[in-house]
């Protein structure tokens, strides 16, 4: 079965469709790699049960006469989206064993078009890490080499796709989570607009940063699930009202005088050699195909890392302050009292990195240190975005490394909180600005371990950026290339 | 010289929206459910929620906004104050800080000071944000543990703070009072204070009279009653004048008042006071209100207290206390209209509706909603005593009677008990005879100048006919018999 595994959802959506396989085969297929690779660590709770139910409701569904190319396809949700029926932990050992009364809006949607659940994939805990080494249910393994890390804080995601534990998995991305893992572990990764996926039922790391997208094998893949992904939400505030698109159905964009922007500020600053060459080779071949590529300056970017790092942990000192022990996630055995007992629960339920983000969070907003830099930081922020808006006038996407180097290896820069924050240096800024971005293989680097090349699009453009990479990948091979063993 | 000392008083009152729903999520705001049983998955703020903007609160907000003549933003902002505490389910609490919805205004009311007269105050509005509520914490009914109801968390209020305009307890309830009535008024508030509708934090200093500068302020915390407010003031100013006469300085500080003590004590000081690390809500656009919806929730107010009490007065000849206790609210101000409308003096129907209906209502207790005697009854009443059918003195009987028995008409409880006033002449001349003939001691003291001795010959006459008696032909005949 290691082939089904390895087929395109486009493919497998064949397969449901003429049913020559069952959503049932299909996720049992699925079910015992995931068994078999366990030593991953990618998954959190797998209910083989539950998917199989999942997959028999689809089977009937199927068999009633509906439908849909996502109907009886697989699918894993990274732990930052509640659920019900599977615990929902964000990583933490403050939301161990957690039941969400109600699914995450992703989750729904999918769900209804279909989709059968696999199972809860780790994370860094709150999605707060660049390497998965901040779960507090132990490392993801990265399958091209165990001694790498899978990237953060989607690495559970990212390491399922990459080892094809699951043909397609979601995941959120607030500064690079889904494109940093995606360029680690050699598989397609995008983060679609800001307030074009729901955040409903995300547990809230940043929320003005804080994007659901998808981990896949292909940008095909990717466009297929988005279709029935992303869309307004009510339940959103933030949410943005937009027509509906067929993602599927608009890959085929022309390269042919496509304009790709190359800013200088991502070419800088550290870039490895072995990954500069992996995407300049790549932008080489865009060239070939018919883009022009175009020298543009991205000013402010180098800013996005103390901007971030003063915006997200601002938001999430305050976001996860909910979590005291009073209704629900960890609480502590022994307190004096209420307070005591908030305090206690905190102590004991929060690993190193959210602690350190809420006192860096708590600090920044604190009076007299407000304005200088919670509100400098916000006119910062507006800077990065005007420096997008100004680079699309000249250019249709942007194109760079989605890191400076390949994936690094397990406790290399862990005890280096700054080091492991500049891991987020090229894709901070469009997170910042709220642009979709994109992060495909193309090539491998050090050790032979995989190179990202990003791409960032315009402001709900997602289709066209789907479109660039798809052409990419009709001409290449990278992103169907495989670690050993899987 | 002893120091003349001066207060100053701002408030600050939470009044509830009285809106179907939570200002950011779908659960029911009604009062007195059983515990947690109207707390959604976004009030118990479960991982993965977000609040959503009650655009109705919203319209609350704007209809306030109009009628204290204030600007409504048209851009404003939710901020998030940040503070752990059990009965705030997500560590902050959703409000707006540097741009609120409303700014600025003014409230008028009629301040009865004893002694002194009453006169008009306008007090001077700092703001007004809308913001949501905390849940309950229950400390004394389960043992060794502290009860959560959350029912109450996200309840939308609108905080109104006013300038440290007020001078007295009396100015600070009277403006409670007008406020209170005001968002009654307008149908935002249910104004009952028993569930905590309208809540009020007191900033009291005093300072040397003429003394520009502001004295260090003391916030007094959670007065949910007029008479808390009135007694927590009063305690506090004397506090604060004693303790700077004694040597002493005011620190600023958060008091609780203990109405069962009627003292204050300190909450806690400002170094312990807390930094709320407000910043704007990220999960929350800026509130955008449109200058179309402005001016349609204007153009849909109700006529306004202030407008009303002049119009009253013009309209009904009325004098501007009557005037102000009759648009205390606007369910009275209607009851008053009612009645004017149809009775043949609208000075005695205000003297009525503030007198003796009033004090019956509050002998009994009952908001003016519930009044036993329509309108139309009370009319029918004064037109009675203005055709001389009944005196005042059977009217009041003739009131208690329509109290009791709603379902009867004035004219049949005047047949029913023989309340028809006595004006046949000579009827009247001959108990006037009997009385004179019964008490020429008194006739006599009237005589020799006794001037009393005439009104108690009157009182006589009023007796012998059970009270029926026309007074004025009583007194026509007296003065005219004993020669006056």
């Amino acid at each position: 079965m290691t082939e089904l595994a390895h087929s395109g959802l486009a493919q497998l959506a064949q397969l449901l469709e003429s049913r020559q396989l069952s959503a049932v085969e299909l996720a049992e297929s699925f079910l015992a790699r995931i068994e078999r690779h366990r030593d991953l660590n990618a998954f959190l709770d797998v209910r083989p049960e539950l998917t199989l139910q999942q997959a028999r409701e689809a089977d009937a569904r199927r068999s009633r006469g509906e439908g849909g190319p996502l109907l009886g396809m697989p699918i894993a949700h990274k732990d930052i989206f509640v659920t019900r029926g599977w615990a929902s932990t964000a990583g933490s050992r403050m939301l161990k064993g957690y039941m969400s009364p109600f699914d995450a809006t992703v989750v729904e949607r999918l769900a209804a078009a279909g989709m059968v659940c696999l199972g809860k994939l780790n994370c860094d805990e709150f999605a707060m890490g660049s390497s998965n080494e901040n779960s507090a249910f132990g490392n993801v393994l990265n399958p091209w080499d165990r001694a790498a890390v899978p990237g953060g804080s989607s690495g559970g995601s990212a390491a399922a796709v990459a080892a094809r534990l699951a043909p397609v998995a979601t995941a959120t991305d607030t500064g690079g989570s889904i494109r940093e893992p995606a360029a680690f572990t050699g598989v397609t990764g995008v983060k679609p607009t800001y307030g074009r996926p729901s955040r409903w039922g995300m547990i809230a790391f940043a929320s003005s940063l804080d994007t659901a997208g998808l981990l896949a094998a292909s940008a095909q893949d990717c466009a297929l699930v988005f279709n029935s992904m992303l869309g307004f939400d009510p339940r959103d505030s933030t949410s943005v009202q937009r027509p509906d698109e067929d993602f599927a159905r608009s890959l085929d964009v022309d390269l042919r005088g496509l304009r790709i922007g190359v800013p200088a500020q991502f070419f800088t600053q550290g870039l490895q050699p072995d990954v500069e060459a992996a995407v300049r080779a790549a932008l080489e071949q865009y060239r070939q195909l018919g883009a022009s590529l175009v020298d543009i300056e991205l000013p402010n970017a180098p800013l996005g890392i103390p901007v971030y790092y003063v915006v997200a942990p601002a938001e999430a000192s305050s976001n996860l302050s909910r979590f005291d022990g009073v209704r629900y996630g960890h609480r502590a055995r022994q307190y004096d009292d209420l307070i005591d007992m908030i305090k206690k629960s905190r102590a004991e339920g929060f690993g190193p990195e959210p602690k350190r983000r809420i006192l860096v969070g708590t600090y920044v907003l604190s009076h007299g240190y407000y304005d200088a830099y919670y509100l400098k930081a916000s006119k910062v922020r507006r800077l990065i975005a005007d420096d997008f808006h100004r680079a699309f006038q000249r250019c249709d996407v942007v194109a760079g490394p989605v890191t400076s180097s390949v994936a690094f290896n397990f406790g290399e820069k862990a005890a280096d909180p700054v080091s492991m924050y500049l891991a987020d240096l090229f894709t901070v800024p469009g997170s910042l600005a709220g642009v979709p971005g994109l992060s495909m293989p193309c090539g491998f680097g050090n050790r032979g371990r995989p190179v990202g090349l990003q791409l960032i699009g315009n402001y709900f453009d997602e289709a066209r950026l789907l479109g660039v990479a798809h052409r990419y990948q009709l001409a290449t091979d990278w992103h169907r290339r495989v670690p050993a063993g899987f | 010289m002893k120091t003349q000392w001066e207060t100053v008083i701002g408030l600050e009152a939470h009044v509830q929206l009285l809106t179907k729903s939570k200002i950011f999520s779908p659960a029911s705001t009604a009062f007195g459910a059983a515990p947690n049983a109207q707390a959604s998955v976004i009030d118990l703020a479960l991982p993965g929620t977000l609040p959503v903007l009650n655009r109705v609160a919203v319209e609350f907000a704007i209809r306030f906004g109009c009628a204290v003549g204030a600007q409504v933003a048209q851009h404003s902002v939710f901020a998030r104050k940040n503070y752990f505490y059990p009965d705030l389910p997500k560590g902050y609490q959703i409000s707006q800080y540097e741009l609120p919805v409303v700014q600025g205004g003014t409230v008028s009311c009629l301040v009865s000071p004893r002694p002194g007269e009453p006169y008009t105050k306008t007090v001077r509005l700092t703001r007004a944000h809308l913001e949501e509520d905390a849940g309950k914490s229950l400390h004394e009914v389960f043992r060794d543990q502290s009860g959560i109801d959350l029912n109450r968390a996200g309840t939308p209020l609108l905080e109104v703070v006013s300038e440290p305009d007020l001078r007295s307890s009396a100015e600070a309830v009277a403006y409670a009072r007008a406020l209170h009535a005001l968002v009654v008024w307008l149908g935002i508030c249910d104004g009952n204070m028993q569930e905590g509708s309208l809540r009020c934090d007191a900033n009291v200093s005093v300072r040397p009279a003429g003394d520009a500068r502001l004295g260090t302020r003391v916030e007094i915390k959670n007065l949910n009653s007029f008479r808390f407010l009135q007694q927590a003031i009063e305690h506090e100013i004397r506090r604060q004048i004693e303790l700077i006469e004694d040597g002493g300085q005011v620190v600023q500080e958060t008091r609780l008042y203990d109405p069962g003590a009627d003292q204050t004590r300190s909450m806690r000081s400002k170094e312990d006071a807390m930094d709320y690390r407000y910043f704007p809500d990220p999960d929350l656009l800026p509130l955008q209100i449109s200058a179309d919806w402005i001016e349609s929730v204007r153009g849909s107010l109700p006529e306004l207290p202030e407008a009303m009490r002049a119009r009253l007065a013009s309209q009904y000849g009325l004098g501007s206390y009557d005037a102000a206790l009759l648009t205390s609210s606007r369910a009275l101000a209607e009851y008053f209209e009612q009645v004017a409308r149809s009775a043949p003096d609208p000075k005695a129907a205000a003297n009525w509706v503030n007198g003796e209906l009033s004090a019956a209502l509050n002998a009994a207790g009952l908001p003016i909603e519930q009044c036993p005697v329509a309108p139309s009854q009370l009319a029918a009443l004064l037109s009675r005593i203005a055709d001389g059918t009944i005196n005042q003195k059977t009217a009041r009987d003739v009131f208690a009677a329509l109290w009791d028995q709603t379902a009867e008409s004035v004219d049949a409880i005047i047949e029913a008990r023989g309340l028809r006033q006595i004006s046949d002449a000579g009827a009247l001349e001959a108990i006037v005879d009997q009385v004179l003939a019964a008490n020429t001691p008194m006739v006599a003291e009237f005589k020799a100048g006794k001037d009393k001795a005439f009104n108690a010959l009157v009182g006589q006459a009023m007796k012998a006919t059970r009270g029926k008696a026309n007074p004025a032909q009583i007194n026509e005949i007296l003065r005219r018999k004993l020669g006056g």
